[in-house]
């Protein structure tokens, strides 16, 4: 797309954050990910935020309709959508009432001014009409009939009113594609592949979005339009990849790695159906997905297939691990390898299915009846979601042990720029199963691992029984006797502690030792990093130590904590990794807790940082 | 099931070291020498074999059997031997359960496995009662039953399994009784030959806590005259002088009448358990119960017309193999947009 001419003024910048706002059917989540392609395409770093209902269709217009769409893209390095926003679409009051407090002095606000009626003021419960009351004054306030100019845009079509009004957010697109001088050619690209079977619509989404584009062209409305240039990224090649993509992409790379049958259990649920819909896809892969009856028969199903000799993986999210408790401890108890991946949400109960948090950590770690340990990892970014499949299934095989993936509801939906690995670069995942009968005992098992044969069905000569009820160690037969039972309890117990044998030691980034250490896990890595790097810069002695497996704990964690003077652990949860590490090491850690249902804020984990260090 | 030639296995092969820890006397035994017996003669190797359990009395039977066995949790036997037969659809999969396990506990899974037809042999050991939790009523109890659980008698109206079984569109439904040893083995036979899910009602006595909970069906005396057997292509007959037949009303319901008097075997209803339909084999299931009709024994349904789960699974991601080639890692990884940063 060419550079807009005229009169209008290019300013290059290093970074900005926009939000797409409007009600549930406006199509926002499709705005901002073509907005996110396109950016990443380009070569920004880029983090993103989509935020939407629990509710499918919430009354149009209605406060708890807005859906939203945040982006930030940078030619500099991005650990997080983004503390406020630079630019802002509402497409209507409802949006703009939700959205405005983000919103910074003097930011860009591109509002659909045809939904600003008394009775959409009166859906959102708003007042007096924002456009008119000057409560806007601080903004740059673009009001663009997105309506009646994208009916005006479609005329020639013979569409009805609803099919072109459905094509405003690309309107709306088009406009924030001029604005930021970006191409719209991966859109048009996609939308041509999209509507492939409809090519009206086809035609009508384009011209919507060439109209918006042309419309700030014709009227100089913006009178100024911003360059970001492409980021300094790791040479390579990169694709836009959210958390639960790359985890389904991790489990297809571990099977093809092992050489197994890759097998999914699951059953429907917010925000984890995504990665049962990818991998539904990957049959080509000889991919085995399993829509269960109940997260029970998702787990247990996955439990037969391990037997059987796949590798086996169930997904879902809290309310569901709540579920698969007693299946997770037969799968312990039967030393299985299966990877259960929890993408965690706002609880208890219900909560906020489609919010995230981080509250499941404690669950994982003890959610069961007895002693029932579980290795448990946790992905930092959307892209480690890969790495983090691969590790967990490598450890489940090699182990013969259940283990618990955490992921959540912003590493998910969330999307960043990947690296892509070659086939070659993925390091194998081997596996070996018995086929000899001279001497087989069932949990016999390796000095090292202590693991046991995996021996499945179809073996000559190994035909066993296992099951839920305590084994006599080695021959696996029933056993009851309370020496044996208190064996086991400690060998399997072991055997997760032989784990750490295999775990690298973690080194913090920033100060290898000072005033504070940040520890934190899991999809709060981002704003973490990013906190303790302008904190860096303004000279403070900071270590940032972020941990991927949670159990067992790298061997040198108890070191790294002594190091610095206070250790401050945030959390999207009332303190639980905090709880372990106070209990397991006796450290005087504070934490820092949020449970809104959104990621922190790099300000205000700012903010803590200095109050611990006294500042 | 494979079918190549073996060396004989026998009863013994099938037979395990672990001491057999039922009550004396429990009607277990009995389907476990069935099931040994009738194992060898499929004509699949012992290795293919795998006994699958949810919890309760009946769900120890994979430790007496010498092939591969899982014992898993209370109900969710089902959904594990789904994961083995989708997996390995080649493997011979059995499952024993009892009727807490399999219809209150399990019974979302029972049915859904029964929808979908996998290619799971069940055996449901039915001793309307819960014996391994000391005698509380179960989903078989029948109403106002004095249990532990119930002093007062059961509120609860019990389930007829075979009707449930049908009810989920079951393929093969069958019912046969612990001490009808021979019976039980023809049972066996013929739902080991039927593809899809096959489901046995096998009623069981629990001497222990729930004692004579079928002796109207077993006594010598009484047998004739309560049990019906069902054969295919066989005029519904029973009696001990077997002269009383099963007919079919206009209305479309049935009763029970007396041959003779006008009446002949021409009127009764032929069975026949291969009706696509599930309908006709639903209104046997309903006899029980009814003042003067007899408890159907036999095969309600054996209509094996309808594809395997596992083998629809299995054929889908042959086909997009076949049509789009074996996945390729690097092509996953780089599909959609990428861009090159150098």
């Amino acid at each position: 797309m060419d550079i807009p001419s005229g009169k209008t003024k290019r300013e290059v910048i290093e970074q900005a954050v926009i939000r797409f706002a409007g009600d549930s059917g406006d199509g926002m989540q499709i705005t901002g990910s073509q907005f996110t392609n396109t950016v990443a395409l380009y070569g920004n770093d880029i983090a993103t935020f989509p935020d939407y209902p629990a509710e499918i269709r919430a009354p149009a217009g209605t406060v708890p309709g807005v859906s939203g769409f945040q982006l930030n893209f940078s030619s500099g390095e991005v650990f997080t959508p983004g503390d406020s926003v630079d630019a802002l679409v509402a497409m209507n009051p409802a949006a703009l009432k939700v959205n405005i407090g983000d919103l910074k002095a003097n930011g860009i606000l591109i509002v659909n001014s045809d939904s600003f009626e008394e009775t959409d003021l009166r859906k959102a419960h708003v007042t007096s009409n924002p456009l008119e009351d000057n409560s806007l004054d601080k903004f740059r306030v673009f009001p663009v009939e997105l309506q009646k100019l994208t009916r005006a845009a479609l005329a020639s079509l013979g569409l009805d009113a609803k099919s072109m009004d459905r094509c405003k957010n690309f309107f709306a697109l088009g406009m924030c594609y001029w604005l930021y001088n970006r191409s719209m050619d991966p859109t048009i690209r996609w939308i041509d592949d999209k509507f492939s079977k409809n090519p009206l619509l086809a035609e009508a989404n384009k011209l919507a979005m060439r109209a918006g584009y042309s419309y700030c062209e014709a009227t100089e409305a913006f009178q100024i339009s911003y360059e970001i240039p492409p980021a300094q990224l790791t040479p390579g090649t990169y694709r836009n990849l959210s958390g639960n993509q790359a985890l389904a992409m991790g489990f297809v790379a571990a099977a093809q790695k092992s050489g197994l049958k890759l097998f999914l259990g699951s059953y429907p649920i917010t925000p984890a159906s995504d990665i049962l819909h990818e991998l539904s896809k990957y049959k080509s892969f000889g991919v085995l997905t399993f829509q269960a009856e109940d997260e029970i028969a998702a787990i247990t199903s996955a439990i037969g297939a391990a037997y059987s000799g796949s590798l086996a993986i169930t997904t879902t999210s809290g309310p569901g691990m709540a579920l698969k408790t007693e299946a997770i401890g037969l799968a312990v108890m039967t030393e299985l390898p299966i990877v259960v991946c929890d993408i965690q949400r706002g609880g208890p109960s219900t909560g906020l299915p489609t919010k995230t948090e981080q509250a499941d950590l404690l669950q994982a770690m003890f959610g069961r009846n007895s002693e029932a340990p579980i290795p448990v990892l946790a992905a930092s970014t959307p892209g480690d979601c890969f790495w983090v499949a691969l590790e967990a299934s490598r450890i489940a095989l090699k182990y013969m042990v259940p283990v618990i993936l955490l992921s959540d509801g912003y590493l998910a939906n969330g999307a960043e720029p990947w690296r892509i690995p070659t086939a070659e670069e993925i390091p194998a995942v081997p596996v070996k199963f018995e086929k000899n009968p001279e001497g087989f005992q069932p949990y016999r098992r390796d000095p090292e691992t202590l693991a046991r044969p995996w021996a499945i069905p179809g073996t000559p000569g190994l035909e066993h029984r296992i099951g839920g009820i305590e084994k006599q160690e080695t021959t696996g037969n029933v056993n009851y006797e309370p020496l044996n039972h208190e064996k086991m309890v400690r060998m399997r117990a072991a055997k997760v502690e032989a784990i750490r044998q295999d775990i690298p030691n973690v080194m913090p980034v920033g100060d290898p030792e000072g005033d504070l250490l940040v520890v934190s896990w899991g999809s709060t890595f981002g704003s973490v990093a990013g906190a303790v790097k302008a904190q860096r810069e303004k000279g403070r002695k900071i270590g940032h130590l972020h941990l991927r497996h949670l159990n067992p704990l790298p061997g040198n964690v108890g070191d790294v904590l002594k190091r610095y003077r206070k250790v401050l652990v945030p959390e999207l949860n009332m303190g639980q990794l905090l709880w372990m590490l106070r209990a397991k090491y006796l450290v005087d850690a504070v934490g820092l807790n949020k449970i809104q249902g959104r990621p922190f804020k790099q300000n205000e984990l700012e903010q803590k940082f200095e109050e611990v260090m006294g500042l | 099931m494979t079918t190549t030639a073996l060396p004989p296995l026998t009863r013994k092969d099938f037979q395990t070291d672990q001491e057999v820890r039922w009550c004396p006397g429990c009607g277990d035994y009995a389907i476990l020498a069935a099931v040994q017996s009738v194992f060898p003669e499929l004509g699949v190797k012992r290795e293919n074999f795998v006994v699958v359990s949810g919890i309760g009395c009946s769900s120890r039977f994979p430790y007496y059997m010498n092939t591969f066995g899982f014992h898993s949790i209370h109900g969710r036997a089902p959904a594990v031997a789904t994961g083995i037969k989708i997996a390995h659809p080649e493997l011979e999969v059995w499952m024993a359960t009892g009727d807490g396990d399999a219809l209150a506990i399990g019974g979302n899974h029972t049915i859904h496995m029964l929808r979908r037809n996998v290619g799971i042999k069940v055996l449901l050991f039915n001793n309307r009662i819960y014996g391994l939790t000391k005698g509380q009523y179960s989903p078989t109890s029948e109403f106002h039953k004095v249990t532990k659980s119930t002093p007062y008698g059961s509120p609860d109206r019990p389930f007829n399994p075979v009707s449930l079984a049908i009810g989920a569109e079951a393929t093969f439904v069958a019912r046969s009784v612990d001490i009808f040893q021979a019976h039980l083995k023809e049972t066996l036979k013929a739902a080991a030959a039927h593809k899809g899910s096959a489901f046995v009602e096998i009623l069981q006595n629990c001497n222990i806590f729930n004692d004579g909970a079928w002796t109207s069906l077993t006594e010598k005396d009484a047998r004739s005259e309560h049990v019906i057997q069902l054969e295919h292509n066989k005029p519904l007959i029973f009696g001990k002088n077997r002269n009383k037949g099963i007919l079919r009303k206009p209305d479309g319901d049935i009763e029970v009448v007396t041959l003779g008097n006008g009446i002949t075997e021409a009127d009764l209803i032929m069975h026949n358990s291969h009706h696509p339909r599930a309908s006709y084999a639903f209104l046997l299931s309903h006899m029980e119960g009814r003042p003067g009709f007899p408890t159907p024994i036999g095969l309600f349904r054996a209509w094996d017309d309808l594809p395997r789960y596992e083998d629809v699974v299995n054929e889908q991601v042959n086909q997009i193999i076949q049509q789009k080639g074996p996945g390729d890692l690097n092509k996953l990884l780089r599909g959609g947009d990428v861009w090159e940063v150098k």
